[in-house]
């Protein structure tokens, strides 16, 4: 595959035999043994991911805080050092730059996660929209590595491996601290509904703290299970149910956005006028009643009219069913029509998430 | 990677088993196309006595993350599908020229330029 960027874990993916794809400019694993496999590890041992594609942009300086506020729609000011939050990035219009991890780290700096198709989009819009503001937005995403270890096993592996004591790190907050005698920063964070820990290692120390995880028995899992596990718990996917003609009230995230806050943020009078008036659209998890899968893209009706698309669909290896979101109009009813192949399948609207594991 | 030597096979990765008597052609995909389509979780079957012509679209095989077409290698009248694949899809990736089967064309048509196993290895070679 020419021009694609690479992880420092290429070779630990080649040596593995995963199936390697072009996701967001880089050469990723989709799938090792085979994604339902994988994503039943995750769900019931311990799973290991590389998403060092995902960018890291650091905010210095007095304004640091100010300049996050601004740009996220989330209140950073309520962060504890230490602890992270998931946000939107908007335009004025509302509509979704990216979806973000918010980390207030010592020394009032902040670190903010971004997805990798966004990281170019997301620099420039970040750069612009901060005039007069004492910050410095460095753009660091090629010097961290990141590996994600989800699964109920997770947190027990890991603890073999460092001094932390993980049990004290609650979820959505971090640390730095060591894993395999490399410095990281050890988050409480993930994409899959599991228990777990994301760790952002120096791009050298990434094979190694990969190599250990996967000799203690962590399964490695590709994008293909990451895709799976997080649409049954429910989360978003730029791209698929956030862009730039979606806003995250619509696409149900409205926990991710503090629309008072005191700082005003970009999007915010666009995202307090949808809140006043009504939501055009709305975002819908449902299960497919007859025999198909429905896709990102496909046309939902009412069985008449149209009423809005699918946004993400598969076959759920935990439930067995097909799944999928889709944003809809909301005076969609509750059981509707997905069209798959030209054929009209019966779906039916079902709870958020899809799948929720015991605590 | 598996590869029969008796079978015939098609450049979108079908596979032709054609009877004794050349009027029955059992049809699959390869062991190289379950494989690249990863997990089969999904099977859309034609019904006996649909017709198809050379080429045409038959089915779909999807596995968690791709949706792929199914091709009909050789003009006919579907007389058999495999309703199990219905329950049990995964029986493609387990068993791609056995119990993976998908279905079976009666058929008059002519088989001329589906190609051999040598030849279809080339194709595999060369990448879709």
């Amino acid at each position: 595959m020419a021009n694609l960027r690479r992880t420092p874990l290429y070779d630990e993916h080649k040596n593995l035999g995963a199936k390697l794809v072009d996701f967001a400019g880089y050469e990723m694993p989709v799938q090792y043994s085979g994604i339902k496999s994988e994503h039943e590890a995750v769900r019931n041992r311990a799973g290991l991911f590389d998403v060092s594609h995902m960018g890291e942009v650091f905010f210095r300086g007095s304004d640091a805080e100010a300049a996050v506020q601004r740009l996220v729609t989330r209140d950073v000011s309520r962060l504890a050092e230490g602890q992270a939050g998931y946000a939107a990035v908007c335009y004025e219009s509302g509509g979704t730059v990216d979806d973000v991890l918010v980390y207030k780290r010592p020394g009032a700096e902040y670190m903010i996660v971004v997805n990798a198709a966004n990281r170019e989009k997301d620099i420039e819009h970040f750069r612009e929209n901060v005039p007069g503001l004492d910050v410095e937005i460095s753009d660091e995403s090629d010097e961290w590595s990141l590996i994600a270890a989800q699964g109920p096993e997770a947190v027990e592996m890991l603890e073999t491996f460092t001094e932390t004591d993980l049990a004290s790190v609650k979820y959505y907050r971090f640390v730095e601290g060591e894993i395999a005698g490399k410095r990281a920063i050890i988050s409480r964070t993930g994409y899959t509904g599991e228990d777990g820990f994301e760790l952002y290692l120096a791009n050298d120390d990434a094979p190694e703290v990969w190599r250990s995880l996967v000799e203690a028995g962590a399964a490695p899992a590709g994008l293909g299970a990451r895709d799976t596990l997080r649409l049954e718990a429910g989360m978003c996917l730029y791209g698929n149910e956030l862009d730039a003609d979606t806003s995250p009230l619509e696409a149900g995230i409205s926990f991710a956005v503090h629309l008072t806050k005191d700082v005003e943020f970009i999007g915010q009078g666009a995202l307090l006028r949808q809140d006043a008036d009504g939501l055009d659209r709305k975002l819908v998890a449902f299960e497919v009643e007859g025999r198909g899968i429905a896709r990102h893209g496909h046309t939902v009706t009412d069985g008449a009219e149209i009423v809005g698309e699918v946004t993400s669909g598969t076959m759920s290896p935990t439930l067995g069913a097909a799944i999928g979101l889709a944003l809809v109009a909301p005076t969609t009813p509750d059981r509707f029509e997905v069209i798959i192949r030209d054929n009209p399948i019966p779906a039916k609207i079902v709870e958020l998430p899809f799948y929720k594991r015991e605590k | 990677m598996s590869l029969p030597q008796d079978l015939k096979y098609t450049k979108s990765h079908e596979w032709v088993r054609t009877d004794e008597n050349g009027d029955t052609a059992t049809i699959g995909i390869t062991d190289h196309a379950q494989d690249e389509l990863g997990d089969v979780v999904f099977v859309e079957l034609p019904s006996v006595g649909d017709t198809f012509d050379k080429g045409e679209t038959f089915g779909t095989v999807e596995s968690v993350k791709a949706v792929s077409d199914l091709y009909a290698p050789i003009a006919g009248e579907v007389v058999e599908v495999n309703s199990a694949l219905e329950d049990s899809p995964e029986k493609i990736n387990e068993d791609p020229y056995g119990e993976g089967w998908i279905l079976k064309l009666k058929t008059s048509g002519d088989s001329g330029d589906l190609l051999s196993a040598a030849d279809y290895e080339k194709v595999m070679e060369e990448g879709d």
